[in-house]
């Protein structure tokens, strides 16, 4: 029992990690290079625009598809090494 | 072939195919009538969520929107995206291992509260019936222009469709006929955006085409489109917006607003485990994907086509004249969508920004209006696109409402049969009580929709204020706290809902009049009275850090959750034992 509660709260600790990470891509990607950060990179030019417009209307859409996968991957791996999937 | 039978015939087979589904996936239990039996392959349900979230506004409004707003709007591309990152981590696998039917249902359990359901509920309804009006309204739209019928009895033959799919098969019938209808509006949508971005950059892939080159005039598409606006007086279309704070909270908004929602939770009770809860909404996001990465470049595109409309020689030389309009000019003012005035009686169209004085070009103000939802709509006729391609665009228009439609009345008539009824009203009901009970509650659900569809009420103009700003201020955060947090007890769950809820309708009223009463409003609603710049619309955000606050306090200031709060909390953290909560 003591050794299932600590493996419980080495799995807990291990997805507030990775939520942790994925949740700042989340936000350079939209918040940071398609907002905050945009005139910063007012020099890098896509296609006749900045980076800032493309991340804004392609590129945050396209890493959030990434986070996902990932976070999905990742975890349903985490179940199966720790022996908690269903 | 006359273009309303090409019209006819492509809506006609969809709605066939609708029916087929409807009458092949009946719902024989509660599980079935909720989530599906709970047995819908990951990949399918992804499908199901994206044409559930994918409304009549993705569909027909948010080109419109991104082509009138230009970078400022791209707050909704990346909000209603980007919630399902969100969903995906902080929601979805969570509450599918709690298992139960209804989002109030986790919400009255994790704080053993009936108040907490009820305020649950309460939310939940009033989302979600502000959210489906505009659903049916934009049916009644879309059957009144392509089909020529009355936009009332357009309504009624969208509402008896969902009503035989939705009432017979529940969420059953819904998930499936749902991945039919995401197939129907995804080609509907790609199609015509393939066509024009072929004929304005010569590339196929329209969010390529986008960041491509303009081949009439070899420049770049956006530098080409900020060059004509500019010229004809309108802000460039890719220019920075003055404002980052009001755009970061409204982008913030709507993103934990799409994870809050409930009809789109709900969705991922339908999969079978947990790990297919997570890949599932990677799936939903790709589908999503398809859609909002091509909006853009339609956005653009449309925009683009149009000023080369009415500036078919260039936007320096003279507009064109009005007896020599295109004919689907002629078709669209039949139904007022666009109106024409000419102010300075020179018989030709002047369309620009008439807070630019252009009295030099012998111009007397803008002589065109014209509804934005017509820009998706008439774009297949504004690019000369072959009649198939409108038949197309007619099918996927009401697929796009009727899916978002039918997943709302599924969310509102559970939360009446399971929530108000089977656990707080009259909770000895049995199973085929309770099934009809939900099948009733449907149907009433339908009909109170079809008639607020024909008279719309004031809020129905509000999905985003109202939809997302309670589902932002009083769900996401409240069901978050649930599952990352064990100290957060009933009493500050409650305290947290109501103080979001409040302060954020609150502002709202304020700017946009009392229970959006016209003539009620405190402030006038523009930027120079939100405070530090923050729309309305952009609260949420605000309500939602609110509702974190007050429930952390007034939960530390009382007692810790009993020590069944805290396993259940323990237990819908790890995937592993599932058994006992899924069956009730």
């Amino acid at each position: 029992m003591v050794d299932d509660k600590s493996k419980a709260a080495a799995y807990w600790s291990a997805n507030l990690r990775l939520i942790v990470g994925s949740l700042v891509v989340w936000a350079i990607a939209s918040y940071g290079l398609g907002i905050l950060l945009r005139p910063m990179l007012a020099g890098v030019t896509v296609g006749g625009t900045d980076l800032g417009f493309w991340f804004a209307q392609q590129g945050s859409i396209l890493t959030f598809i990434g986070i996902i996968f990932h976070y999905a991957w990742r975890m349903n791996k985490l179940d199966r090494d720790m022996g908690l999937e269903e | 072939m006359d273009q309303f039978y090409i019209n006819l015939l492509f809506v006609g087979a969809s709605f066939a195919l609708y029916f087929g589904i409807a009458i092949w996936a009946r719902a024989g239990s509660t599980k079935e009538f909720y989530v599906a039996g709970g047995g819908v392959h990951p990949v399918a349900n992804g499908m199901a969520t994206a044409a559930d979230w994918m409304s009549a506004a993705s569909f027909i409004s948010m080109a419109g929107l991104l082509a009138a707003g230009g970078y400022a709007n791209s707050s909704f591309l990346m909000g209603w995206t980007g919630g399902y990152v969100l969903l995906a981590m902080l929601l979805a696998p969570y509450l599918r291992k709690f298992g139960k039917f209804t989002v109030p249902d986790f919400i009255a359990e994790r704080f053993y509260s009936k108040t907490a359901r009820l305020v649950a509920v309460a939310c939940l309804i009033v989302a979600s019936v502000t959210y489906v009006i505009g659903q049916m309204a934009g049916a009644g739209i879309a059957f009144s222009r392509f089909l020529e019928v009355d936009k009332d009895t357009g309504l009624v033959i969208a509402s008896v469709v969902v009503f035989f799919y939705a009432v017979l098969g529940g969420m059953k019938g819904i998930t499936y006929t749902q991945v039919a209808q995401y197939v129907v509006l995804i080609i509907a949508y790609t199609i015509p955006a393939i066509f024009i971005s072929m004929e304005l950059t010569g590339n196929p892939i329209p969010a390529f085409g986008l960041f491509g080159e303009h081949s009439a005039s070899g420049m770049p598409l956006l530098a080409k489109l900020d060059q004509i606006v500019v010229d004809l007086g309108f802000a460039a279309y890719t220019a920075d917006v003055p404002n980052k704070l009001n755009m970061v909270l409204f982008t913030l908004t709507l993103m934990i607003g799409t994870a809050g929602l409930p009809h789109v939770i709900i969705r991922f009770f339908t999969v079978p485990k947990v790990a297919d809860a997570r890949w599932s909404a990677g799936w939903a996001l790709i589908f999503i994907a398809l859609l909002y990465l091509t909006a853009p470049a339609v956005a653009s595109m449309a925009r683009l086509n149009l000023i080369n409309t009415v500036y078919p020689d260039g936007v320096k030389a003279e507009s064109i004249k009005y007896d020599d309009r295109p004919d689907w000019m002629k078709t669209w003012e039949e139904t007022k969508l666009i109106k024409f005035e000419d102010k300075n009686g020179d018989g030709r169209i002047q369309f620009y920004n008439d807070k630019a004085d252009m009295s030099d070009r012998g111009w007397n103000g803008n002589e065109l209006t014209y509804n934005r939802d017509i820009l998706v709509l008439a774009n297949p006729e504004i690019a000369q696109l072959p009649g198939w391609v409108i038949g197309l665009i007619a099918a996927g228009g009401l697929a796009a409402a009727l899916s978002t439609a039918a997943g709302l009345l599924l969310a509102i008539s559970s939360a009446i049969s399971h929530d108000l009824i089977k656990n707080s009203i009259n909770p000895d009901i049995s199973e085929k009580g309770e099934l009809m009970a939900a099948r009733a509650s449907m149907t009433v659900a339908i009909i109170i929709a079809t008639y607020l569809g024909m008279n719309p009420p004031g809020f129905a103009a509000q999905v985003v204020a109202l939809a997302f700003g309670i589902a932002a201020a009083s769900m996401f955060p409240v069901l978050m706290m649930g599952i990352f947090s064990k100290r957060i007890n009933n009493k500050g769950a409650v305290a947290g809902m109501l103080a979001g809820l409040i302060v954020t309708l609150v502002y709202i009223f304020m700017y946009k009049g009392w229970f959006f009463i016209p003539g009620t409003a405190n402030l006038p609603d523009n930027p120079d009275n939100w405070i530090m710049g923050i729309s309305p619309l952009s609260f949420g955000a605000i309500g939602a850090i609110i509702n974190f606050t007050v429930a952390y306090v007034v939960s530390s200031a009382t007692e810790e959750p009993p020590q069944e709060i805290q396993d259940l909390v323990e237990s819908v953290r790890y995937p592993k034992g599932a058994g006992a909560a899924v069956d009730h």
